[in-house]
């Protein structure tokens, strides 16, 4: 029952445009078989950073879903290339980063290079499926500063938060979600 | 090769004193479906199905992914701890700490993960010890060899135990003078076991 699954949307994946970045064939292969069964038809596939971001600007996909640790440049510095206003087709392109690496760095590096959603290896149908739907359901605003472009970092609002605001001149609107280190932490 | 014709962005923007708030158009609100879901369809277990139906070639996948890891070893056992060399051994352990689980391998992961330390959190490459690299290589092959032992779970916990054991030890004393390393080698994952 896809409710128990954790949500009720359905998504009609046949709607949606894919690219799988990964220097790995196995990987490349495992993730667009995953990608039709939850029924995509539209998948496409680089297998590094440079291949990535043509085809990228080429195909124009709806989600790109990146490995971090890849040769010429990898999913960080691909993340860091998309998220450039002006610069392409779709900087507000949804990115899901999968890593094997799970350290609290990693996952601050990613969020802080803009990407939409992280995912530690190794990968399950159920947790691609959790991600894919939160890009799709629950869409976040963009936050522009002047060492930032991506979505919001901030997930959850804090009532006893006592520092000082690093946003100045008002407040922008936060919708709730889980911390993407939250995210991490929870198995998939 | 034609390029597909990019979509227009629109966006409402929000400025404040130092920040914008922009609002992307919702271009993936296409594929949310008013359909309700059907009874019995689930698109995870479809998923699910059509790795089950890919999992006849796992264990060539594995076979191919632990050759290449043997094949950088002997590389770097020949021509040393050049960047590239030091680079091939590391993506080759770390890719199998990744899919191993997913290839239907788990067992294999950890002894992957601990020879990725060992290179990662080594400030100089130089001082690995090519026989704990060694050891290591031939623990995942030696594992994913004999996955079907019925004695393989302890087989694979002795070796992945003493391994990350000896290989902690090293990385402590290489960083004792790191005390942010110390911490990440040291400290608990963040993601369960």
């Amino acid at each position: 029952m896809p409710g128990t699954r954790g949500t009720m949307v359905r998504i009609d994946f046949n709607r949606l445009r894919f690219l799988v970045i990964d220097d790995n064939a196995h990987m490349r292969r495992i993730m667009r078989t995953l990608l039709h069964g939850f029924g995509a038809r539209e998948v496409y596939e680089a297998e590094d950073g440079a291949a990535g971001l043509e085809a990228f600007t080429h195909y124009i996909p709806d989600i790109i879903i990146t490995d971090w640790a890849m040769p010429i440049f990898d999913g960080l510095e691909l993340t860091q290339m998309v998220r450039q206003p002006g610069a392409n087709a779709n900087p507000y392109v949804a990115i899901i980063m999968l890593s094997g690496h799970s350290e609290k760095k990693r996952v601050t590096a990613a969020r802080d290079a803009g990407v939409t959603e992280f995912l530690a290896k190794p990968i399950s149908a159920k947790g691609l499926y959790q991600r894919i739907v939160n890009v799709v359901a629950n869409p976040r605003p963009f936050i522009k500063t002047k060492t930032y472009f991506g979505p919001d970092r901030r997930r959850n609002v804090n009532p006893s938060y006592a520092g000082t605001e690093r946003r100045k001149g008002g407040k922008a609107d936060v919708i709730r979600q889980a911390p993407l280190l939250e995210k991490v932490r929870a198995p998939a | 090769m034609t390029d597909m014709a990019p979509p227009k962005n629109t966006a409402a923007v929000a400025t404040y004193g130092d920040h914008e708030v922009i609002m992307p158009e919702n271009k993936l609100r296409k594929a949310v479906s008013a359909t309700p879901f059907v009874p019995g369809d689930d698109p995870v277990a479809r998923a699910e199905a059509a790795l089950a139906a890919l999992s006849s070639e796992f264990g060539s996948m594995m076979d191919s992914e632990c050759d290449r890891l043997d094949q950088a070893r002997q590389t770097l056992a020949k021509d040393g701890f050049i960047k590239t060399n030091k680079e091939a051994v590391f993506h080759a352990a770390h890719d199998i700490k990744g899919e191993a689980a997913t290839l239907g391998f788990p067992l294999v992961a950890a002894v992957a993960d601990s020879l990725c330390r060992l290179i990662e959190y080594t400030p100089d490459a130089m001082r690995i010890p090519l026989k704990l690299v060694d050891q290591h290589v031939d623990a995942v092959r030696a594992i994913h060899r004999e996955y079907s032992r019925s004695n393989a779970e302890a087989l694979a916990a002795a070796l992945t135990g003493r391994l990350r054991e000896v290989t902690d030890e090293f990385l402590i004393h290489e960083n004792r003078d790191r005390p942010d390393v110390l911490e990440q080698i040291i400290g608990p994952s963040i993601v369960p076991e």
